[in-house]
């Protein structure tokens, strides 16, 4: 087994409620609350939740976009939240994000080949025919062709944006990508095309990455392993395969019954949840989801349940597994 | 087979822009019938939102116009229906919900104050009746403390209870038929899933049709009795779901099904359909889909196909279904 290229523990991340005249902080809302988890060289995890779940918090929290409140993030065995800005930002050559809105995330005013040059510019590459000639073989590799660098992003569909966004993201040969939702703004035929494309690049460049989506179908088909998070919290984590045909977590289980899938033979039994996800600023005492959990116990109120493992790779936090 | 309640037959609306004129809509034919629940696919930019807008003549005009075709709504056409009459229908015969539960409704004014008008439109009723009423079909979609909800603004609900009273309004007046445009996109899953199911009660025991246009495959499966597939403002494919998915004919709708990444069961590499969507253009010759289709041939980049029936309301538009062409097609059918 390859080695853990990243390891977090116990990552936390607070946001204040300002409130009153004086903006003093009222409260808080715990966006991220005591995540732990790694990432092997070469693997593909995937983080999946509903909205509000933190998963994007945790994507940015690791590359320290957002400052995490507490906790420990260890990339190839340094701890990164002690780091130096300086330091962080010669580290960011290795560590790269992939935005979701492929709309928002390029500059509109900047042609291609800075969008693309821009991060070897960063990273010392001062020769302007080094950069083009990089930039025009960045371009190839994500499929688009070179004559492309002097164009601008209102020029480009959706799905040659996101390709941008992974060019630009690759330029420095980095070993983790955070992807960020890459694949929701696109149609489905072009999704498609944009999965594929990542796959024979992490295969290509031995990349490592952390894949974070709300489509349970599209994080199946590219993790090896997935993660699923509920208000802050990560309440199941195993090989995708265990996760998908045996979840435990009760959580994980009404989540896969509610993805309709296009295939009229498969008739679910549905675990319909009632109400919503609570407010993270105002949590549930104990187990987050004790308020939905159709198996809600006693205890389920009162202690938060650990994560720890069930099987061999298989990690859940519930107290119907955790308390044999 | 129940009656007809709503009948396109070869609706065209096109934009006039400054950049020229836009088939957004193109000879679209299809039938919704009582009772029956008919799903419309098709990816950004496929013209179902349009043809959704255009039935209740919600088309911003200009620069948009219905050019040709007909909308009959129980024998009245209504793209040749006076603004009175539309205002008479729209929300009492036929009612629809929106994407955006966030954005539909009015945030200055309390849910109660919404519904109220909705139904004193259509109903004549004293402000108390029209109360109880609101109160009545926030219960029907499963608001608990509807009787506080009502004195409540939009902002203090979630998105999913917002679509909620966004379907209540739609159904207070008990509509023959409900247009609901992507009513599920905005929200997760597990939401998505209340929100279908309460679709699915209405239209069991209202008898409600429902016009569901999606872009999701997997909605369909679980909600629609027919699908209507479209692609660059035209309609390429339709029939029962069941067909659809199972057995779909146009290149088109096979390669959206191959290339959506299953949730059992494994698979190596996911099919792609090269390319990107098209836009509706006026001048363009051919099929649409040629340019991306793996099957195209030299007739297909040089004629518009016609639609083929093949039989009980299964329609495909494409070549590989005319005669000459059978024995590819024979092929196509045995590769897949």
């Amino acid at each position: 087994m390859s080695q853990p290229i990243l390891e977090v523990k116990g990552l936390k991340k607070y946001f204040p409620i300002q409130g009153g005249v004086f903006g003093k902080t009222v409260g808080e809302v715990k966006a991220v609350d005591d995540v732990s988890f790694h990432v092997r060289e070469g693997e593909i995890l995937g983080i999946v939740g509903e909205s509000g779940c933190g998963k994007s918090t945790t994507g940015k929290s690791i590359l320290r976009l957002i400052e995490p409140t507490e906790g420990e993030v260890k990339f190839e065995g340094k701890d990164i939240t002690k780091f130096s800005s300086e330091d962080m930002r010669k580290l960011r050559r290795d560590m790269q994000i992939i935005f979701q809105d492929p709309y928002a995330s390029l500059n509109p005013r900047h042609t291609v080949e800075k969008i693309v040059g821009e991060p070897l510019l960063v990273h010392g590459m001062k020769s302007k025919s080094e950069r083009k000639k990089r930039v025009r073989q960045l371009l190839e590799i994500v499929g688009l062709s070179s004559y492309h660098a002097s164009r601008y992003p209102h020029q480009f569909s959706g799905g040659q944006r996101q390709r941008i966004g992974i060019a630009r993201a690759l330029a420095n040969h980095p070993k983790l990508i955070i992807c960020d939702e890459p694949v929701s703004a696109l149609d489905v035929s072009v999704q498609s095309q944009i999965l594929n494309l990542m796959e024979e690049l992490r295969d290509e460049f031995q990349l490592t990455y952390i894949f974070i989506a709300h489509d349970l179908s599209v994080v199946k088909h590219i993790s090896d392993r997935v993660g699923v998070m509920y208000l802050g919290r990560m309440v199941e984590l195993a090989e995708k395969d265990a996760l998908y045909e045996e979840p435990k977590h009760p959580y994980t289980k009404a989540l896969l019954s509610a993805v309709p899938e296009p295939d009229p033979d498969i008739v679910k039994e549905r675990v319909i949840l009632e109400g919503d996800v609570p407010s993270p600023a105002n949590p549930p005492t104990g187990c987050a989801f004790h308020t939905r959990c159709p198996f809600a116990m006693d205890i389920c109120s009162q202690v938060r349940p650990e994560f720890g493992p069930v099987d061999d790779q298989h990690f859940v936090a519930c107290h119907l597994y955790n308390d044999k | 087979m129940a009656e007809a309640i709503l009948e396109l037959k070869e609706l065209s609306t096109h934009f006039f822009t400054d950049s020229g004129e836009i088939p957004a809509v193109d000879q679209v034919s299809f039938t919704v019938h009582k009772g029956e629940v008919v799903g419309v696919v098709g990816e950004s930019g496929s013209g179902k939102s349009v043809t959704s807008l255009s039935i209740l003549q919600l088309i911003p005009k200009p620069p948009g116009k219905i050019v040709n075709g007909s909308i009959f709504y129980k024998d009245e056409n209504l793209a040749k229906a006076s603004e009175k009459r539309m205002k008479k229908i729209r929300g009492n015969e036929i009612s629809m919900i929106f994407q955006e539960p966030m954005t539909s409704l009015n945030p200055v004014f309390t849910i109660g104050n919404q519904m109220r008008e909705a139904i004193r439109i259509h109903q004549k009723v004293s402000k108390q009746t029209a109360t109880e009423k609101a109160i009545h079909m926030l219960k029907v979609v499963g608001i608990p403390r509807a009787e506080d909800i009502v004195n409540e603004y939009p902002h203090q609900l979630s998105g999913g209870m917002r679509q909620r009273v966004m379907i209540a309004m739609a159904m207070s007046s008990e509509p023959s038929l409900l247009i609901a445009d992507e009513p599920t996109t905005a929200l997760d899953v597990t939401i998505q899933a209340q929100i279908l199911d309460l679709m699915k009660k209405i239209n069991k025991e209202e008898q409600t049709s429902i016009l569901l246009i999606t872009h999701d495959l997997g909605v369909v499966a679980d909600i629609c009795d027919r699908v209507v597939v479209m692609y660059s403002g035209q309609v390429v494919e339709q029939g029962t779901t069941r067909e659809i998915l199972k057995d779909p004919k146009h290149p088109y709708t096979q390669g959206l099904i191959r290339s959506l990444p299953k949730l059992h069961g494994k698979e190596k590499k996911l099919y792609s359909i090269p390319g990107t969507v098209a836009r509706p253009r006026k001048d363009h010759i051919g099929c649409r889909f040629a340019p991306r289709c793996e099957f195209a041939f030299e007739r297909c980049f040089k004629e518009n196909p016609q639609i083929y029936n093949l039989g009980e309301g299964r329609e495909s538009r494409c070549f590989l279904h005319s005669k000459q062409e059978g024995e590819r097609l024979k092929d196509v059918t045995t590769n897949t």
